[in-house]
């Protein structure tokens, strides 16, 4: 059994269970309420709303869960669906053009609702014309052309101006639909399909099986039908485009009156006049377009096109019925590589789906853009040393760096050999180090965290404990910290470029600000009789300050770190996606862009699980470090 | 000898409207070593005030405060203080409290950790070494603070009103420790406190002070401190001599607050 498989087999089971268990919530609920109805005196009325309360939310979940299941259960019971309905809709595209112009789907057939419209633009040029921009001797000269191009605009109507041909190719086009028809009815798939339907089960990723939706080669006998017939269709659908009831009086008509106006406007001074040829101009445009037909002249296309849809429907069967109940937040639309779910639901997530996508990502070999989630990586130690120790301790060391020789060889002292270690030039074992999205946005919120807690700490103790420091640096803070981070973030990445400093540095001034604020409460709410006690028992400024002010500040410094880290992961992911090459920030703006909406539910899950493990960590270590607290 | 000296001491502080409140006016005595010394009056009469100075907390706008000669110039080691809540560092444990200000002076380890014991000991919490503060009882939390003052051996031990959060059966068994220590000891102790009864029991002498400025009003010679050291208190508190002496003092007292409100509303 084929993993796709075992997930089918297994959604689908839960689904059942959730079905079963769902009904059997409602069925509960129906039974309390009888029991308060048949017993009004002594009936429970909690128990009663129990009854209510089972049934809306046991019928609120059911709806829920359809939403959520509905698509795996169908992927569970019916494998071939998606791309039969694909096939389906490769046929839908196909036809849609032809469909469009009689009233199947909308109201009136496409002509009328032209006529109509292009009537009313006649009939609001004439009442421009009664209208005091334009003289006597204007309207005198003008209202004859409103005339003719109403003549003009009829004619297309009259069945006898239809010409020979332009007949022909109707019923041409009819037939040609009728035998697609009948090729449909028949249901004898054409030589070779066999093989092609073989080869696309065995080439093809199945549905779900990649980040393809639903591929687009039939993989059914249904499915290989509806494709074989969509080409032609497709093919009967653009030369339908290309009729056009223009014959070559029509179109004589047309540009003598178009020339007459333009003529009269050359000559005319008033602006209505000319505002007139132009308007004239842009209706005759469009009415030499022929789409107007004489009523029933497309009555063959349009009878072709029910039978067709008769037949299709008969075809489609069981497929409608997956349709409406399977895909309730859309329907799958033929797109050029693939198919794919479209609908105003489309945004739900598909659990296993979701699930496949982040087993997919979390691949290291695959990952996202060439980066894994989360893996680890050999790096030599060399690199690190040479991150950690600063080069210019090479220009320290006495003595000059040696200059090439006359053999060309570059003689190494001393101070070559400390450059080259400062610089992690020389030969190291490796060690694995992580890597990957997640840990660069782990590594960025913790070096900005740490930034923030090492400098704001002190700082927010200095001037809770001094009233200089406090007047000093709190307008300088106060100054940036009411700013939204996100307002500094194009600013910072602009000076610091797209890599990690930027963003750390923008971490850095989140996390600095609380932390000062955190610790300079709790310096401030530090009791006077302790400090006083500490003083008395013999304790120095700085041991006070190191022994009574900072672990009495504890409980808010701690507090300020929590509140801290959920800011910056919140401030991190946003300047990911604003820019830079790694981060879950990145990969969800990167998968926005083409509304892969599976990776979009992928990096949010991944980012709410890894903000609540921050939290319950620092709870946790709330916990163990100040567990007095509240309890003084 | 180190004996408290206080000279004429003044003190005046002036509030953030810029008036000025008078505090302590011109107190004057001598709290000779091994005193035990308590101090009553209504509230706002400079107590607080008093105790603060001789701790080195504040420093007095008038007059001159000394301890075995030395003015007093700040906090200092040999002027242990116990605070009406305890003031403990509740993030360390009963031991660490204790040993405070030992580690403060980087005392020897071993010999640290001896003294702990021994002063755990004594003020009756032996095993309680490793609990945490928070955990203790209001008086147990008292007996530390106990410990962890006098284990720094201090010249002058000064109570403001260390018992008058606790409840009235703890607060007999700690009147009692009390007594018990500075017979042991030998220590000087100057108690602040509210109640008359604690007043009259733990001290050998005692001052009435008043209010408005605060000043010494009236001193008392008493002999239920050392009957204390020999006699259930409970008995000394029925002795004739002692009601007559508390009923003197809450009407003393009774009269100047009478006095404050009178003013106030006048």
């Amino acid at each position: 059994m084929t993993a796709e498989g075992i997930r089918g087999l297994f959604i689908g089971a839960l689904f059942i269970g959730l079905l079963l268990t769902l009904a059997s919530c409602w069925w509960y609920g129906r039974r309390l309420i009888r029991t308060e109805k048949t017993d009004a005196v002594f009936g429970n009325p909690v128990k009663a709303l129990g009854g209510w309360h089972w049934i809306v939310s046991g019928v609120s979940t059911i709806i829920l869960v359809w939403l959520y299941f509905s698509w795996d259960a169908a992927r569970a019971f019916f494998p071939d669906a998606a791309s039969e309905m694909c096939q389906v809709a490769k046929v839908e595209t196909a036809i849609n053009p032809m469909r469009s112009v009689f009233p199947f789907e909308s109201r009136l057939l496409k002509g009328t609702s032209i006529l109509d419209r292009e009537s009313r633009q006649i009939n609001n040029l004439e009442t421009q014309i009664n209208t005091g921009a334009f003289t006597d001797q204007d309207r005198e000269q003008l209202l004859p052309y409103i005339e003719r191009v109403r003549q003009i605009l009829a004619s297309q109507t009259a069945p006898e101006s239809l010409e020979e041909s332009v007949v022909a190719d109707i019923q041409s086009i009819g037939q040609r639909i009728d035998e697609q028809s009948a090729f449909l009815q028949a249901g004898v798939l054409p030589e070779g399909a066999d093989a092609a339907i073989i080869e696309a089960r065995d080439q093809q990723p199945g549905w779900g099986g990649s980040s393809q939706e639903i591929p687009i080669e039939p993989i059914s006998q249904r499915g290989a039908m509806f494709a074989a017939v969509a080409a032609p269709l497709a093919a009967i659908s653009s030369d339908f485009g290309k009729i056009r009831n223009a014959g070559p009086a029509f179109l004589a008509d047309i540009k003598a009156l178009d020339d007459e106006v333009k003529q009269v406007a050359g000559a005319a001074e008033s602006a209505a006049v000319k505002d007139f040829a132009r308007n004239m101009n842009k209706l005759l445009k469009r009415i030499d377009n022929g789409v107007v037909f004489p009523p029933g002249a497309l009555e063959p296309i349009e009878s072709a096109l029910a039978r067709l849809d008769v037949v299709k429907s008969d075809k489609q069967g069981s497929l409608k019925l997956i349709d409406a109940i399977a895909m309730p937040s859309g329907t799958i639309m033929a797109g050029n590589t693939a198919c794919s779910e479209q609908g105003s639901g489309r945004w739900l997530p598909k659990p296993s789906d979701t699930v496949a996508t982040f087993l997919r990502l979390s691949d290291p070999d695959v990952g996202y853009k060439g980066i894994p989630l989360l893996w680890y990586k050999e790096k030599p130690l060399a690199e690190m040393v040479g991150f950690l120790v600063p080069d210019f301790i090479a220009d320290l060391v006495p003595g000059k760096y040696p200059r090439h020789s006359d053999d060309g060889t570059i003689p190494n002292n001393l101070k070559t050999t400390v450059l080259n270690f400062a610089t992690g030039n020389f030969a190291s074992p490796s060690v694995p180090v992580p890597t990957g999205h997640v840990w660069d946005s782990i590594m960025r919120v913790l070096a900005g965290l740490f930034l923030g807690i090492l400098l704001g700490v002190p700082l927010g103790l200095f001037m809770g404990l001094s009233r200089f420091a406090k007047g000093f640096f709190d307008p300088l803070i106060e100054l940036y910290r009411p700013v939204p981070p996100l307002a500094w973030a194009p600013l910072i990445l602009t000076i610091f470029g797209i890599n990690d400093d930027g963003k750390i540095f923008l971490l850095f001034m989140v996390a600095f600000a609380i932390m000062v604020i955190s610790a300079r409460t709790g310096a401030t709410g530090t009791q006077l009789s302790k400090i006083h006690a500490a003083h008395s028992l013999g304790a120095s400024r700085w041991q006070i300050v190191r022994s009574v002010i900072l672990p009495n500040s504890l409980p808010e410094i701690l507090t300020g770190i929590r509140i801290s880290i959920g800011v910056c992961w919140g401030t991190l992911v946003a300047a990911e996606m604003l820019a830079g090459t790694t981060g879950i920030g990145f990969v969800e703006n990167v998968a926005r862009k083409s509304s892969d909406y599976e990776i979009i539910w992928v990096t949010i899950i991944l980012l709410g699980l890894l903000g609540l493990l921050f939290d319950l960590f620092m709870r946790f270590i709330i916990h163990k470090t100040i567990p007095w607290r509240g309890k003084g | 000898m180190s004996d408290l000296v206080a000279d004429a001491i003044d003190m005046t502080f002036t509030t953030p409207n810029g008036d000025e409140v008078h505090a302590l006016k011109n107190v004057s005595f001598t709290l000779k070593q091994g005193e035990l010394l308590s101090v009553l009056g209504p509230s706002g009469c400079g107590k607080t005030t008093l105790l603060n100075l001789i701790a080195g907390f504040l420093r007095p706008t008038g007059g001159e405060l000394s301890l075995g000669g030395n003015e007093i110039d700040g906090p200092g080691v040999e002027r242990g203080m116990v605070f009406q809540q305890g003031a403990l560092f509740e993030w360390l444990t009963v031991a660490e409290n204790v040993d405070f200000g030992l580690r403060m002076k980087k005392a020897d380890r071993r010999e640290t950790s001896r003294k702990v014991e021994e002063w755990l000991e004594i003020v009756g919490l032996q095993g309680f070494g490793n609990t945490p503060t928070y955990q203790l009882s209001g008086g147990m939390q008292q007996r530390v603070a106990l410990a962890r003052c006098l284990i720094n051996d201090p010249d002058l031990i000064l109570m403001d009103e260390p018992l008058g959060a606790l409840d009235a059966l703890t607060r007999e068994k700690m009147q009692s420790l009390v007594l018990k220590i500075w017979k042991e000891t030998g220590k000087t102790i100057m108690i602040i406190t509210h109640s008359v009864e604690e007043a009259l029991l733990l001290g050998e002498r005692l001052f009435v002070m008043a209010p408005r400025p605060g000043r010494l009003h009236k001193e008392y010679a008493l002999p239920f401190a050392e009957w204390g050291l020999q006699q259930d208190p409970r008995e000394i508190k029925n002795h004739n001599e002692f009601t007559q002496t508390r009923e003197e003092i809450l009407t003393m007292i009774w009269n100047m607050e009478e006095e404050i409100m009178g003013k106030a509303s006048a």
